[in-house]
This record gives structure tokens, C-alpha cells and sequence, in this order.
């Protein structure tokens, strides 16, 4: 059986003297992992650098056996290894992906998004937000979605200012003024309730830095408990961009 | 526990062609060549390789100062008076220093990480050999970063020149790009980016 897929290069263990078990993650197939022979020889090398964009063809008799993979580059990532912190904010996504998404579960959206950070990583514009806004989207992914589009006192769509740091959910700066509560409510940036739309500023640091920590929160909660390297690299990649975690 | 039977002959060849079948580059085949060919030439080359690695593993010790291996305790190339100890050479591993060393185009001593930083082998900061880097600085004027030129390689180039920061050093790494000998077309792309991107003035 032949599968075929557009996939991005997440992880790669190293098996035998030259092949190696790569993780993918595919728009089609979801987090595949595939022995891809060759993988450490001189010249496949560079074509197995993690965020590298590839066509993948995976051949395996049974869908439940590792698959056999051969592929080629469609676009190369291997330069985000030469910056500190695309290169720390890369050995992180990578990692967290790998370890968190669950396998056979296809989500062609997050895989977009992740290609579309890596595009922005690459072509040296602003990408601290769009990394902010991808956590948001993976949490999503995981099960663990935040709501950010409506004040869950009030009802309402504006003035949003906070999210719960239990629920998820937001809340208005009005609904929480005055309340005994609202000093444990997480800021929220405003780019987050926000659609990202063509000639938008930037968000400067300190919203980045609002939205690194709001992520983070319930990445702490839900995702990092288990992976604790993955936590680890988050702080190196924040501390790369000149943010705390 | 008591002391095992001595093994017959014929197992003691078993053993000898399986454990060569363990090295880099050597498969059950390759590995029954090999052995083959030592037993045919016993003298000339048996006796003296067991001779050689009987020694080799008496004395084999790790250098307390820069983690190389050798049969000399601090290490050849520590000791070296010829070697200028203001140049330092951070490499991953002991097989990256002896492949600088082969070249002999280091003029200055080495020091050995012990891996990289990753996270899929569960290797952190914590278990490579920086404390002890830092703690050698003194009277060296440069750190060249000897690493790969992949991500785990220069996540750990990036983690180590941070921890530099602060001491008055010069911190280098290898330039990467169009090796010698390679050709345009034969090129991946993020070597030919990263060339392109560290041209120079000709």
C-alpha cells in the first residue's frame, strides 16, 4: 500500500547505522512516524531537517506496521537552525508536536498553520505572535480550546480584557471591574480575540509576552505535565526572544 | 557465582565474529571477512591488534581537563606545549575532535561537550560538560564552536555561546556552506541559503 502526503519533518531517532524513525506531520495522515532509510547518510541529511516542508510517500503492507518512507524537500527550513531563536522556538514546536499530538488523528488545519509559522520563521518578519496564536490553535487541537470570542459573564463581544485561568474562558474588563477575583484572571492581548488580517501592526512585545504566558498557562496545566523537556525548551526559545516564560 | 567453563574453540570464534558485527560498519558478513582475514594472518596482524587493544584498554582514561580520550592522563594534546592555550575548540564529541585533530589545522586545545542538546534523547544543559568549560576560561581569548550544522548542533551553539556571554572571550563558530570539492547543483537548498548568505568580498 502507497500512501502519498504533503508533510512537515518533526523528529528523527536514529535506527540502525544510517536509517532513522522520522516523525512526520502530514496534512493527510496526521502525526506519521516512518523508517526512512538512508536518513543520516550525507545526503539525505539536510532533507531530514525538522520543519523541512516534504512530499512523503509511505509504503507498508498493514496501516498498524511502521511504514516505509521516500521523500523529497519542497521547502527547506535548514537556515532557522543558524538563528538563536528561531532555532530555540523550532526544537520546541517540534518536540511538543511530536510528543503531544496523537497519532492516525489527521488535523490538515494545525498542519497549515505550523507550515505557515515556519514560513514567517523563515522569511524573518513577525513571528512571536503567530507563534502565540499556533499555541492557541494546538490547545485547541488537544481538547483544551480556549474561548476568547465572548465574555463568559456578560455575553458580550467587546472590552474583552482577561480569560479565567480555570475555564478558558474570557472575560471583560467591566464584568470583572471591582471583583475580588479579577486579580488571578490571565491578561489577554488583544491580537488573540482578534482575526490576523493583511497590513495589521505587529503586537509589540509586551502583548507577546501577554500571550506567551497566557498559552503557556494551560500548556503548564494540560500538555506539559508529561512533557517536561518540552517545557524546558518552551523557557530556552522565550528567553531566546527576549521574553520570560 | 562461579567461574564459567572455558568455551570451546569454535564458540570462542562465534563470539569474536559476533562482537566485531557490533562496530560501526560492520555487519554478521562483513564481520566474518574481517575476522577471517585475521586469522589468516595471525601473526602479522592478530597477535599484534589483540597486543595493541590488550594496552590500549589498560591505559585508555578520559582527560579530566577536555573529556578526549587517550592512554595519557591529562590527555596528548592538554599537555602539548606547542598548543596555544588562549584558542579553544568546543566540540560535541571525541570522534569530532579526532577528526579536527586529523586535519591538524587547530593550533589550540579542545574541549569535548559530551553530545548535544536534545530533546528527543532526553539530553538537557545539565548533561553536558559546560560547567567545566566555563570553568577553564581563564587566559583563553577564543572559543571557536566546533558543533554540527544541524538543529540539535546549533541549538547547542546557541545555548553555549549564551552562557558565554559575560566572560572576555571571543566566541567563533565553523563558517557552513558550499563544502570543498561540492557542486552547485548537487546542493540542498539550506546549505546553498546559508552560503549564499555568508558570501564574502572576493
Amino acid at each position: 500500500m502507497e500512501r502519498h502526503d504533503a508533510a512537515l519533518v518533526l523528529t528523527l531517532l536514529p535506527h540502525g547505522e544510517h536509517g532513522a524513525v522520522v516523525r512526520f506531520l502530514g496534512l493527510r495522515e496526521g502525526l506519521v512516524a516512518a523508517y526512512v532509510h538512508g536518513a543520516r547518510s550525507r545526503a539525505r541529511r539536510a532533507d531530514l531537517a525538522p520543519g523541512n516542508r516534504v512530499r512523503l510517500v509511505l509504503r507498508g503492507r498493514l496501516r498498524e506496521r511502521l511504514p516505509t518512507a521516500t521523500l523529497e524537500v519542497e521547502a527547506s527550513r535548514a537556515l532557522l537552525a543558524f538563528d538563536p531563536a528561531p532555532a530555540a522556538a523550532l526544537a520546541y514546536l517540534v518536540e511538543l508536536l511530536a510528543g503531544a499530538l496523537p497519532e492516525g488523528e489527521p488535523d490538515p488545519a494545525l498542519a497549515e498553520r505550523f507550515d505557515a509559522l515556519l514560513d514567517r520563521m523563515t522569511g524573518g518578519g513577525d513571528w512571536p505572535a503567530a507563534m502565540v496564536r499556533f499555541e492557541r490553535d494546538l490547545l485547541s487541537a488537544l481538547g483544551f480550546g480556549l474561548d476568547l470570542g465572548v465574555c463568559a459573564l456578560s455575553g458580550r463581544r467587546d472590552g474583552l480584557a482577561f480569560v479565567s485561568p480555570r475555564s478558558g474562558r474570557a472575560v471583560s474588563a467591566a464584568a470583572a471591574e471591582g471583583q475580588p477575583w479579577a486579580r488571578r484572571l490571565l491578561p489577554l492581548p488583544g491580537f488573540l480575540c482578534e482575526a490576523e488580517a493583511e497590513g495589521m501592526p505587529a503586537p509589540d512585545a509586551e502583548a507577546c509576552a501577554a500571550g506567551f504566558a497566557l498559552t503557556g498557562h494551560f500548556l503548564a496545566r494540560h500538555v506539559f505535565p508529561e512533557r517536561p523537556r518540552a517545557e524546558a525548551l518552551r523557557r530556552e526559545a522565550l528567553a531566546r526572544m527576549g521574553l520570560s516564560a | 557465582m562461579g567461574a564459567e567453563p572455558a568455551k570451546p574453540a569454535a564458540d570462542a570464534l562465534e563470539v569474536a565474529q559476533a562482537l566485531l558485527a557490533r562496530l560501526p560498519g560492520l555487519g554478521p558478513r562483513s564481520a566474518r571477512r574481517a575476522l577471517l582475514h585475521l586469522l589468516k594472518h595471525r601473526e602479522r596482524l592478530l597477535a599484534p591488534l589483540v597486543e595493541a587493544l590488550a594496552r590500549v584498554d589498560a591505559a585508555l582514561a578520559r582527560c579530566p581537563v577536555c573529556g578526549n580520550l587517550d592512554v595519557t592522563t591529562p590527555c596528548r594534546i592538554c599537555t602539548d606545549p606547542k598548543r596555544d592555550p588562549a584558542l579553544l575548540c568546543v566540540v560535541a564529541d571525541v570522534a569530532d575532535l579526532w577528526a579536527l585533530e586529523r586535519a591538524r589545522l587547530f593550533p589550540g586545545r579542545f574541549h569535548v561537550l559530551g553530545g548535544l542538546l536534545s530533546a528527543l534523547d532526553g539530553v538537557g544543559p545539565e548533561d553536558l560538560a559546560i560547567a567545566p568549560l566555563l570553568a577553564r576560561l581563564d587566559g583563553v581569548s577564543e572559543v571557536v564552536l566546533a558543533l554540527a550544522a544541524t538543529l540539535e548542533g546549533q541549538t547547542t551553539a546557541h545555548h553555549v555561546a549564551a552562557r558565554l556571554q559575560g566572560y572576555p572571550v571571543r566566541v567563533s563558530q565553523l563558517a557552513h556552506g558550499v563544502p570543498v570539492g561540492g557542486e552547485l547543483d548537487h546542493l540542498d537548498e539550506g546549505t546553498l541559503a546559508q552560503a549564499l548568505r555568508l558570501r564574502r568580498p572576493l
